[in-house]
């Protein structure tokens, strides 16, 4: 089941600044919203994502209660050479997704 | 199910914008969670930056003044900065002021993200000011902050 | 502030607000011409237009993925996809939500497109029918409508249809609720307005299901029409009533024309 949308080019130039955007489903349920029967519903967020190119960290965010469900994500990235990023979301309760996308630098 | 559970879901509803904060809960099970407070939002901060001075510019923090609804705001960072090996935004953190806890993302960039620019999607549980601070190759802190009007959908619902 | 946004929220300002709003504006339930019509993406701000604008940044397209893996699922005793029988949805699924809630000689009565995949899953694929606003009749519904974006929408207005349609129009112009509305009193009469700061739409669903921000979810427009009758303090159907899919046929016809805009994003 399609959990994650990446946009990355395929193609770019080497040099340009490319943009990347991504999007994971996710609850990110903040732990202090009651259920309909009054109880707090624990917990539940992404807290890291992080981003490699050719295995070098390029890109890290520490997420918080306060980003939205559905966490939306767009940074940018030199393009340096052609291969393949690695994107990587861990949180709560063992949450683990991760997402890939070639790219062809020239 | 009870007039009394409508009009306390309905007043919780009200109470919380963003459906977030659960504040104000007029039952017998009222749960009042912490609240940041505009203190505890500075001690985040000065966690981050230490002692160091917090100084205006640079950075610009986009965000729309009147929000439709607190759970999905679109927020944009971005930090004048050559993006250089010697001279470059090394993390953007943002804070908030009223959710019950004061931070929203910290992101850790470094030179080969070409420029320092990040947008996302984040929660505001009540009308407040947010701010983003950069901070920099060279050890100094840069910020800016704005205050959002967070209104509530109209038709209350509860299901 | 705190005390301010009690006093507009309370039922007796609410009440007292409508009443001032409905006075002042006071018409006999007329619909909105046809070139006045506006969508409820009008209604937005730039940032959450955007958000629906860009299949990249669009939540909604999430479900749209998910039902395009789902498309080519096997299930049921059948053992059967989607797309053994239908294809490549991107042709075989083209303009048929456009025509959704549609006439079933089967059940003797419109039904719209969640009971229309059901059907398929019950009888075509053995399967049991998915749950109503469960992740994957929402994902399918998502796909199969996302095959009609950009077309307009144009439900059958025949012999068959009528009783349902006017079934439809008698829901949408009666009073009901203890605030006695009428959901033609806000959506016809007095779009535009303001009701507890937020802009009243013109009520078209032409986007659902949607992703609605403050469901943080994809949701169908049953979904959105219970939270309504809710709102106006009415008694809610249960998900699957006959009364909303007349209702849905209603506002599909009030909405000929507009163009789909599924999976739209909505505040």
């Amino acid at each position: 089941m399609a959990r994650a949308l990446i946009n990355v080019p395929a193609k770019a130039k080497r040099g340009d600044v490319i943009e990347i955007k991504t999007l994971i489903s996710h609850p990110m349920e903040p732990g202090y919203r009651p259920d309909s029967s009054g109880v707090v519903m624990p917990r539940d967020i992404i807290n890291l994502f992080v981003c490699s190119y050719n295995g070098e960290e390029i890109f890290r965010a520490d997420l918080f209660a306060a980003v939205a469900a559905n966490p939306f994500i767009a940074f940018s990235t030199v393009a340096t050479e052609s291969g393949k990023l690695e994107f990587k979301w861990t949180g709560d309760n063992g949450f683990s997704a991760v997402e890939t996308a070639t790219i062809t630098v020239e | 199910m009870s007039n009394a559970l409508h009009a306390t879901r309905r007043r919780f509803l009200v109470d919380s914008a963003g459906l977030i904060a659960g504040i104000g809960l007029v039952s017998v099970a009222a749960i009042e969670p912490a609240r940041a407070t505009p203190a505890m939002m500075d001690a985040a901060i000065k966690k981050v930056v230490g002692g160091a001075a917090l100084r205006k510019g640079k950075v610009k923090l986009d965000l729309a003044p009147l929000i439709e609804n607190g759970n999905t705001v679109p927020l944009a960072v971005s930090v004048e900065s050559p993006m250089s090996a010697e001279d470059y935004v090394k993390a953007i953190h943002v804070f908030n002021e009223k959710n019950p806890q004061p931070n929203v993302v910290s992101v850790h960039i470094g030179p080969r993200a070409g420029k320092a620019s990040i947008s996302t999607r984040i929660r505001l549980a009540d009308t407040q000011r947010v701010i983003a601070i950069a901070e920099m190759s060279d050890g100094t802190f840069w910020s800016d902050e704005a205050e959002v009007v967070v209104t509530l959908a109209a038709c209350l619902e509860g299901i | 502030m705190n005390g301010w946004r009690r006093l507009f929220s309370s039922p007796i300002t609410i009440i007292a607000l409508l009443g001032a709003v409905l006075i002042t504006a006071f018409a006999v339930a007329a619909e909105i011409p046809l070139s006045e019509r506006k969508s409820g993406y009008d209604f937005m701000g730039r940032e959450t237009r955007a958000m629906q604008d860009d299949d990249t940044t669009n939540p909604g397209m999430l479900w749209v993925l998910d039902g395009e893996a789902l498309w080519s699922r096997k299930a049921g005793t059948a053992d059967k996809s989607c797309a053994d029988c239908h294809g490549d949805a991107t042709t075989s699924m083209k303009g048929v939500a456009a025509r959704y809630p549609a006439f079933s000689p089967a059940r003797g009565r419109p039904i719209n497109l969640e009971q229309r995949i059901n059907i398929c899953r019950t009888d075509q694929q053995k399967a049991t029918p998915l749950a109503f606003e469960s992740k994957d009749l929402l994902a399918l519904a998502a796909y199969v409508g996302r095959q009609s974006h950009g077309m307009p929408v144009e439900i059958a207005a025949d012999e068959r249809t009528k009783p349902f349609l006017d079934a439809g129009r008698d829901m949408f112009t009666q009073r009901q609720g203890q605030l006695n509305l009428s959901c033609a009193q806000c959506h016809d009469d007095n779009w535009g307005g303001k009701l507890a700061g937020a802009p009243i739409p013109q009520g078209h669903a032409t986007g659902y299901p949607l992703y609605r921000l403050e469901w943080q979810s994809l949701g169908s427009l049953q979904r959105r029409l219970r939270n309504c009758l809710f709102g106006m303090r009415a008694e809610t159907y249960a998900l699957g009533a006959p009364e909303y899919v007349d209702l849905e046929l209603y506002l599909a016809w009030r909405a000929r024309g507009m163009p789909v805009e599924t999976p739209a994003v909505r505040p």
